[in-house]
């Protein structure tokens, strides 16, 4: 590659990125990519809804979480397609007069947020837990392993319920971002687990690997090791089993809210949404469930599909 | 999460299923917190209590006194009454009642981690004179005194003691003992299984005095808080009573050929509380004062709520507004007193801002979220409506089972409750929600408003014996709170009870379920 002379320190650096773009543009990940129609759609659909998080103060219509700008004259009004609907909101009203489609972008960004927060921080602690077990194994690997058991002797949802009571009786009073925090720290303590159990083994692989060793001659020191060395070589399968758990926190913080200790129900997410929907199914009031409900349905399988499709385009033998 | 409670309605369905006949399933939206029949001053427990305890005077299907344990009564001094006892009474355990029952029982409830003090506050001493008469004295005249004895349950002196349940313990600081969960009364059901918040099953007491009207051998009681839920329970047939029906499925139940839906108005009123007490509110953004104090600032949170849109889309029109803390059956209700401050959002805003809080201000607010009929939603549209003055409610939404122990605590800045006079009488509303908080005044005053007119008022409400010159004193102790915007009233709610079409029972105003009067088809 050629080296330019005029600003050496900037322009190498945007080449090799740009040349590690074009390998895996031309590479067979990409090139997988774009000839599964499945993996399409579902990336399509999964960036959809990241817009619509995102933007989600430009786009709605409505700010439903400005509790002034509510009307109870327009609580429960039906899509704008049905009779008594009305062209201000598009897919009805919910029992407080809050737009649906406004509460569902913004309920998307909430349950977003969560999902993608508590993947990252069960992600850190995992990981961290999984490369230091494996490679100083001994001791400190059997009883981080001994606490994976417990953890999964649990079911999640279990575990998630009591830390966020515990979290509650803690912050009985919590205001503004300690009940998401909570929540995020609720789903990753659940989380971690499989990527401290997925990062271990790989872990005991690579650690007997010539380049390891040869690390270790050279009198390279152990963190740096594990960061530098080991840890690129592990991460394949964590980005796998990370794309599918967003999808999963997605819709255990949605169970968490639909039973009413989630998040408040004055910033819904879109578990709360249904929860609060779901009082109106009887009474035909159907659109304030279902609405939600499709949407979540909508986050989590795209975002699973493309986890799938991943998984198998990381692993030769799959394919 | 939906396969799962599936399974659990299933496994309700099956267990259901292989009852006895006669049994009846009652499905609310709460539990009664304890079996303690001191120990909580609440509606719905003592509600259900009354089918296994009973008091000394009784209610009939009208409200009215009628004998309960006691035969009959008569003042034999302006300060003294004199009981007789019914003869041939046992309780469940075999054992027979008589007055030292009723000393030991009036001495629990008058005495420590007792919450029935706003009942027996006016009695000085009660005294046994033979085996089957006691004498009560008040230290004033108290006019009203058989009034208030319909909710002071009658327990055994030798179970309690048996069960080291002296004293009734304090649900406020969580504590609990035998007679929490075990139950020994006189009345027509006696306590068969207690699972806290899962499952109560009551069964017929033969050896109970009183002629049996209902048919219900057994009743076996759910809890299930989720609104569509317990009307989902009802739909499917398992069970045969739901209390409350949630307003918008009533029409739906109406129109079930096996279902009925029974109205009816209800005495109790939901209001907003606020601490007046405090220096700093709790979790305010507002220190060194309390906002509340500022009788403008209470007054401005009155002007902002809209209670006709609360009326019409949160209760779908099955509530009445009121501007009283207590509805028109209640004894002292004032007609002319009963107009709401203005719906005035500007002038609201304009009252914020000369008590110095232009641009609003935070404040957390409890709500429970399954004891009265559409509570959260209340609320919720309370926040809306205040919002909009600039005064920013945190919504702390809870099952009662944590927001009473909580509220009652007093731990809190801002409240929804509703309120019951159980003796069907102003003085126990003032008595319980205005009068200055001591041990057996204001119990539920949870704000601490105080107004030493008021309280002298009530005093004097309590001991005087002319109907028309009371009548004058509790309009005027009505009149004195409502000028100090001492709480937000909201209305008075609707009673729903949805049932199958074979049974016919008795809906009192008061919202409790009495399961002797009950049959099934």
């Amino acid at each position: 590659m050629a080296q330019p002379s005029s600003t050496p320190s900037v322009v190498p650096g945007r080449a090799r990125l740009l040349a590690a773009f074009r390998r895996f543009a031309d590479g067979d990940v990409m090139h997988d990519f774009l000839h599964s129609p499945v993996a399409l759609g579902a990336a399509l659909v999964a960036l959809g809804c990241l817009v619509v998080a995102c933007f989600a103060g430009t786009f709605a219509p409505h700010d439903p979480f400005d509790l002034a700008t509510l009307d109870l004259d327009n609580a429960r009004l039906p899509p704008a397609w049905q009779a008594g609907g009305s062209g201000h909101f598009p897919i009805g009203t919910d029992a407080q007069g809050r737009d649906l489609l406004s509460a569902i972008m913004f309920g998307t960004r909430i349950s977003l947020v969560v999902g993608v927060g508590s993947v990252v921080l069960s992600l850190l602690i995992g990981v961290g837990a999984g490369l230091v077990s494996g490679f100083v194994g001994g001791r400190l690997d059997a009883f981080i392993m001994r606490v994976c058991d417990v953890m999964l002797s649990f079911p999640a949802i279990l575990i998630a319920l009591l830390v966020d009571g515990v979290g509650h009786v803690l912050f009985p009073d919590a205001t503004g971002a300690t009940p998401f925090l909570v929540l995020i720290l609720a789903i990753s303590l659940t989380g971690w687990v499989q990527y401290a159990r997925t990062v271990r083994g790989l872990t005991l692989v690579e650690r007997e690997r010539e380049y390891v060793q040869a690390a270790r001659v050279t009198g390279v020191g152990p963190l740096r090791i594990m960061g530098s060395h080991v840890l690129p070589n592990v991460l394949g399968p964590v980005m796998v089993l990370a794309t599918i758990q967003v999808g999963q926190s997605i819709v255990v913080e949605a169970t968490l809210s639909y039973l009413g200790v989630g998040v408040p129900p004055t910033s819904p997410s879109l578990g709360t949404l249904i929860r609060l929907g779901n009082a109106y199914l009887f009474s035909g009031e159907w659109w304030i469930a279902v609405f939600p409900g499709c949407m979540l349905i909508a986050i989590a399988l795209s975002v699973n599909l493309l986890g799938d499709w991943l998984r198998d385009a990381l692993n030769p033998r799959l394919r | 999460m939906t396969p799962r409670r599936l399974a659990i309605l299933l496994g309700l369905a099956i267990s259901f299923g292989t009852s006895p006949a006669a049994t009846l399933h009652v499905a609310q939206a709460g539990d009664a917190t304890s079996m303690d029949p001191h120990s909580l001053n609440e509606t719905m427990q003592l509600g259900f209590l009354g089918n296994i305890y009973e008091p000394l005077v009784a209610r009939d299907k009208t409200l009215a006194l009628t004998p309960g344990l006691a035969t009959t009564w008569r003042r034999i001094s302006p300060t003294v009454w004199r009981f007789s006892l019914r003869k041939g009474v046992t309780f469940h355990d075999g054992s027979p009642f008589g007055s030292d029952d009723v000393v030991f029982s009036f001495k629990r409830a008058m005495g420590d981690g007792s919450d029935m003090k706003p009942f027996t506050s006016g009695i000085k001493e009660v005294r046994k004179v033979d085996d089957l008469t006691v004498e009560i004295e008040t230290a004033e005249p108290y006019p009203i005194l058989p009034d208030v004895l319909s909710e002071v349950y009658m327990m055994s002196h030798k179970w309690c003691e048996a069960n080291k349940a002296e004293r009734p313990v304090d649900k406020r600081k969580g504590i609990e003992n035998a007679a929490s969960f075990k139950a020994d009364g006189t009345g027509p059901y006696r306590l068969k299984e207690r699972q806290p918040g899962s499952r109560t099953v009551l069964v017929r007491n033969a050896q109970w005095w009183g002629k049996a009207e209902g048919n219900v051998d057994e009743v076996v009681f759910t809890p299930i808080a989720s609104d569509p839920t317990r009307v989902a329970a009802l739909l499917s047939g398992e069970v045969d009573v739901i209390e409350p029906v949630p307003l918008q499925d009533i029409d739906k139940i109406k129109a079930d050929p096996a279902l009925k839906v029974m109205q009816g108005p209800e005495l109790r009123t939901i209001f907003i509380g606020m601490d007046q007490k405090r220096d700093e509110l709790k979790g305010s953004n507002v220190k060194g004062r309390n906002p509340f104090k500022d009788r403008r600032v209470r007054l401005a949170l009155y002007e902002a709520i809209d209670i006709e849109a609360i009326r019409t889309k949160i209760m779908r029109g099955a509530a009445t507004p009121t501007a009283l803390p207590l509805a028109p059956g209640v004894n002292g209700f004032a007609a002319n007193l009963n107009k709401r401050a203005p719906y005035d959002v500007e002038g609201a805003k304009k009252l914020l801002a000369e008590a110095g809080y232009p641009n609003g201000f935070e404040v957390p607010m409890n709500c429970p979220n399954d004891r009265y009929v559409n509570d959260e939603q209340i609320c919720q549209a309370l926040a809306a409506n205040w919002a909009r003055i600039g005064v920013k409610i945190d919504l702390q939404l809870e099952s009662k089972s944590i927001y009473f122990p909580k509220v009652l605590r007093r731990d809190t800045s801002l409240y929804l409750l509703g309120w019951t006079p159980a003796t069907y009488d102003a003085h126990n509303v003032l008595l319980s929600l205005l009068q200055t908080p001591s041990a057996t005044t204001g119990t539920f005053n949870l704000g601490s408003y105080s107004n030493p007119k008021v309280d002298e008022l009530i005093g004097r409400i309590q001991s005087e014996v002319d109907p028309d010159q009371r009548l004058r004193l509790i309009h005027e102790a009505l009149k004195l709170q409502q000028d100090d915007v001492a709480m937000l009233p909201l209305h008075q709610q609707a009673l729903a009870w949805g049932m199958k079409r074979g049974v016919t029972l008795v809906q009192p105003a008061d919202d409790t379920m009495p399961y002797k009067w009950i049959n099934l088809k």
